[in-house]
């Protein structure tokens, strides 16, 4: 016999099937058994009719497309006997869903048999109702399904509960036809009828807040009585599961319950009694008793609050979480979750517990026990939590964006840590650079704090020594993370941000890093194209302001970042964690301590190069450490300048990375704002900081007007310096105009003014400035670039050079000047010796 | 709401049997199917039996070498759902008497006439396995 004809039985298709060795002979048969089959469909094969729609069923589950048998599922419902309607129904449900047409011609079938007087094809009909009515199939044969829901069999009663439920879904309007009914079958003895009609009941309170109204009053005592019958049944060998008597029955009614009783007192004063008998009563040693457990502490959550019984359900929820098994202690994590909002300190002391998942080794735990983690942190466990939350950082691939988020504010927060955390980063990083979150966590740090890595700075205790990094191995790990084809766009643009931190902290690397950044320039992606073309314009032409453009990011503000995130997180962290670190940086509440105690404070503070005799040279900006970065050294000046301001209580300071006198603070100030603020991925107050900065810098040159040692000559403010002719080409001059700000003799500001003395426009104008070792040079950046001809127009530049050896020896300058004339690259150097003497 | 599909799928990652609550064409059960049973085969024994995934929650279990896979609503009962797998077994059982992988495969349309009389429209309905196998003992008979 053909094997391969109509005839086939459903078990010699399948044998055939799984015969198959490969994938594409399973498609070569499967092929052949649809084609015979519609030719079946076109003879209007009778006998075989259900044999086929069996195959068919087989098939769909495979997953081939088999729509030409819906029509047979329409004939096969129509036919008499039950074996065919049964298989017809069933291919119903399978292979059709709600939305097709097809599904409007069952409908007349479907009311017949509702009325047929066999109950169990009236059950079947309710069964395809209740799984794909459509709406309108819901209107046409709700009155027929609310008749049944009075049926003298059982079983025609909960299946006609249970399409209730659709048809309610489907059609909110027709929920108050169902209220009654579906309040007598709440007093129903048979259980199945009674799941269904909770279920029913359930569904009605969601749809239909009166429907809420009238179950809460009329039927809470009658659930909490039934409830009680449950639980104090005596053995039924029907529904026992493991030594309790229908435990589905259980968890429906203390699902009703919670509903019933969330938000309303009276209701969920009813409940108190049952509920405790509960939670003491169900043993728990079997599965079947934690669900009801479980079920019961999600219920005592959920209602009005009564002290003794949210104490029984924390301590069940303890109990759970030191439970071997896995699966209690997931529930018990999820629990404490929904927990923590009622009563935050319960969940404090299951700390060290929810601290132990973290290590577990099932995902599904130790990504919920991260989520808790980070709902527990406040200040005073925010240290511990953060080394934790570092070292479990492997567990970052399932771990959502404000996990990572906030442990970057932690980071920032926690400015001691930071030589150790990049460290920390970077050899987890070494080890394994799969996870994304990872990847973006250790570039971020090492743009940051890159010359931390490399001088190993700030080293704890606690830390094993690292083989010394050098500055081109920080930049390899940011060029692996930015080349990774697994890295997505966020952490590409994170990488090109840090690419250009380090071009200004690594200067020797500058070129290496802008080679990497001109690779993304003709990218695809919008977002990175933009970033290299703006990001290789300030490596090249503005490397005046590069430097302060990529300052240290300030300390951020962990309650406006949590606030920020719309309150989906309850802002536990404040600021107040700079108080607890040693140094002053970024302590904000320092009252305003007489001027002995600050100049002690500066001798604790670590500053080496500097005495104490030598401090107030350091407020003027003098003699600093030499011109190369050395961010160590220069923890000096600034925890010098950063305590002053604190003495005018300016807020959160704004350590300064570069070297620029104190009183550099000033100018850039106002220039800096726009361009880190659209620099920066987490955005902080910076602005404001940057303007209490300027202001607190401006006051602070006042104070140190009372203070300026006598040494320090003053100049006459009112003399005037003759302005020289500092450089003169064909095609170019510059002239200097000198002025000395007031209170300070060894600063000198300079307006250099550039004339273009050809007949055709300069673009692309660079003007850039060199000075021995005992001058220190500040650029402010040009007025344009582009310079019209002949005499149109000036570009002015402001400079200010700073004396150390004022009085001894004189200003020289070396400078260089690049533009484009005529689309041709030119180049002009010359040395600027003709400053007056005394500058 | 409440059971959204109930798959069995046996350890090569072929699936047995399909019940879905929800509408999704074919391509995205293919898909769906794929993925869970990707990450459920992947698991130890040690592990907990319940995976989240997009929006919902998987709960399964391993049976000699069928996987009972249910996927719920994120508000259900995870434990009353393990509770639920099992019953499903213990009522395949005594109806197959020692039921295998072979059984249900062979049989699919009983199984599925069995799991109908327990969920419907993603809610359990029934949980008497008495109650349950009655009106498929009676079509045996007549059939």
């Amino acid at each position: 016999m053909n094997p391969f004809s109509s005839g086939t039985r459903l078990r010699d298709m399948i044998r055939a099937i799984r015969a198959c060795k490969t994938a594409a002979e399973e498609r070569a048969v499967v092929r052949k058994e649809c084609a015979a089959i519609r030719a079946a469909i076109n003879e209007n094969d009778q006998d075989y009719r259900h044999r086929n729609l069996a195959k068919l069923m087989f098939i769909h589950m495979l997953g081939y497309p088999t729509h030409f048998g819906q029509m047979e599922c329409l004939k096969l419902i129509a036919s008499a006997g039950f074996p065919e309607k049964r298989i017809g129904y069933l291919g119903l449900m399978l292979l059709l869903d709600e939305r097709q047409e097809v599904l409007m011609l069952v409908t007349n079938s479907l009311k017949q048999d509702l009325n047929h007087s066999n109950q169990y094809i009236v059950g079947l009909a309710l069964c395809a109702l209740g799984n794909i009515c459509s709406a309108e199939m819901a209107r046409d044969l709700a009155p027929e399904v609310e008749r049944l829901l009075q049926f003298r069999d059982p079983n025609i009663r909960k299946k006609a509960a249970l399409c209730s439920i659709r048809i309610v879904k489907k059609v909110p309007d027709l929920a108050e036809n169902f209220i009654n009914p579906a309040a007598t079958l709440l007093r129903e003895k048979h259980h199945g009828v009674l799941i269904t009609g909770i279920q029913l009941c359930t569904d009605l309170c969601k749809v239909s807040p009166e429907a809420l109204e009238y179950f809460r009053k009329k039927c809470t005592e009658g659930l909490v009585r039934t409830l009680k019958d449950v639980v104090n049944s005596p053995y039924a060998p029907e529904y026992d599961i493991a030594g309790i008597t229908d435990p589905f029955l259980h968890i429906r009614l203390l699902k009703i319950l919670r509903i019933l009783g969330q938000g309303d007192a009276d209701a969920s004063d009813t409940m108190n009694d049952i509920l405790a008998q509960v939670a003491t009563k169900t043993e728990s040693n079997k599965n079947a008793g934690n669900a009801i457990l479980y079920e019961c502490v999600e219920t005592i959550m959920s209602i009005e609050d009564n002290g003794g019984l949210r104490v029984l359900a924390i301590n069940i929820l303890g109990r759970f979480l030191s439970n071997r098994d896995n699966n209690i202690r997931y529930v018990a994590l999820n629990m404490l979750m929904k927990a923590i909002t009622v009563d935050a300190q319960a969940v404090q002391r299951h700390r060290a517990t929810i601290l132990e998942c973290v290590k577990d080794s099932d995902a599904s735990i130790r990504k919920r026990a991260l989520e808790l983690v980070y709902l527990l942190v406040n200040e005073s466990n925010v240290r511990p939590l953060t080394k934790d939350l570092i070292e479990y950082l492997e567990a970052g691939n399932f771990v959502k964006d404000e996990v990572w988020h906030a442990l970057i504010v932690v980071i920032s927060n926690a400015s001691d840590l930071h030589g150790y955390t990049v460290r920390a980063l970077y050899r987890a990083f070494q080890t394994s650079a799969e996870q994304e979150t990872l990847v973006r966590v250790a570039v971020w740090c090492i743009g940051e704090y890159g010359d931390m890595l490399v001088n190993n700075v700030g080293v704890l205790d606690i830390e094993d020594p690292i083989k010394t990094v050098t500055e081109s191995n920080a930049v390899d790990v940011v060029e692996i993370a930015i080349k990774r084809h697994a890295s997505d766009l966020t952490t590409k643009a994170m990488a090109l941000i840090a690419l250009v931190k380090l071009s200004s902290r690594f200067p020797s690397c500058s070129e290496r890093i802008k080679d990497i950044i001109m690779h993304y320039k003709g990218s695809l992606v919008l977002e990175l194209q933009q970033r290299s073309l703006e990001f290789n314009s300030i490596i090249e032409k503005h490397q005046n302001i590069r430097s302060t453009l990529v300052e240290r990011m300030p300390v951020l503000d962990e309650a406006t970042f949590s606030g920020r995130r719309a309150g989906s997180l309850p802002a536990t962290v404040s600021t107040s964690n700079g108080a607890s670190l040693n140094l002053p940086n970024g302590v904000a509440k320092h009252s305003a301590a007489p001027l002995v105690d600050l100049l002690d404070l500066s001798d604790d503070a670590p500053a080496p190069g500097s005495s104490g005799s030598d401090f107030l040279h350091d407020l003027l900006g003098v003699d600093l450490a030499p011109a190369s970065t050395q961010p160590g050294i220069s923890q000096a000046p600034k925890s010098g300048t950063d305590v002053l301001l604190d003495l005018l209580s300016i807020g959160t300071t704004n350590p300064v990375q570069s070297n620029s006198s104190a009183l550099d603070i000033l100018s850039p100030g106002q220039d800096n704002q726009k361009p880190i603020a659209a620099l920066d991925v987490l955005s902080s107050p910076l602005a404001s900081a940057q303007a209490n900065s300027s202001v607190g810098a401006s006051s602070m040159i006042d104070l140190l007007d009372g203070f300026a040692p006598s040494p320090l000559k003053h100049e006459d403010n009112g003399q005037v310096y003759p302005s020289i002719v500092a450089f003169e080409s064909s095609n170019l001059r510059i002239t200097f105009n000198f002025s000395k700000p007031p209170g300070n003799a060894q600063t000198t500001l300079i307006q250099a003014t550039f004339k273009n003395l050809s007949s055709n426009a300069f673009t692309d104008f660079v003007f850039q400035a060199a000075v021995p070792k005992f001058l220190q040079l500040h650029l402010d950046p040009a007025s344009r670039n582009t310079l019209p001809a002949s005499d149109n127009g000036s570009v002015t530049q402001s400079l200010r050079v700073t004396n150390s050896q004022h009085g001894k020896k004189a200003l020289v300058m070396r400078i260089r000047i690049a533009y484009k004339l005529n689309n041709k690259d030119m180049l002009e150097e010359g040395q600027i010796n003709n400053f007056p003497q005394d500058l | 709401m409440g059971i959204r599909f109930i798959l069995m799928v046996n350890k090569q990652g072929q699936t047995r049997l399909a019940q879905y609550y929800e509408w999704l064409t074919l391509e995205e059960r293919r898909a769906l199917e794929g993925e869970i049973v990707r990450k459920c085969l992947a698991r130890t024994e040690q592990q907990c039996s319940f995976v989240e995934h997009r929006n919902y929650k998987i709960v399964y279990r391993r049976y000699a070498s069928l996987f009972f896979l249910v996927g719920v609503d994120n508000d259900e009962n995870e434990l009353a759902i393990l509770e639920f797998i099992h019953l499903l077994v213990e009522t395949m059982d005594r109806h197959f008497g020692n039921v295998c992988e072979l059984d249900i495969m062979f049989h699919l349309e009983k199984a599925h006439f069995m799991l109908e009389e327990m969920v419907m429209n993603g809610c359990v309905v029934e949980t008497s396995k008495s109650n349950i196998l009655a009106p498929i003992q009676l079509m045996d008979k007549t059939s």
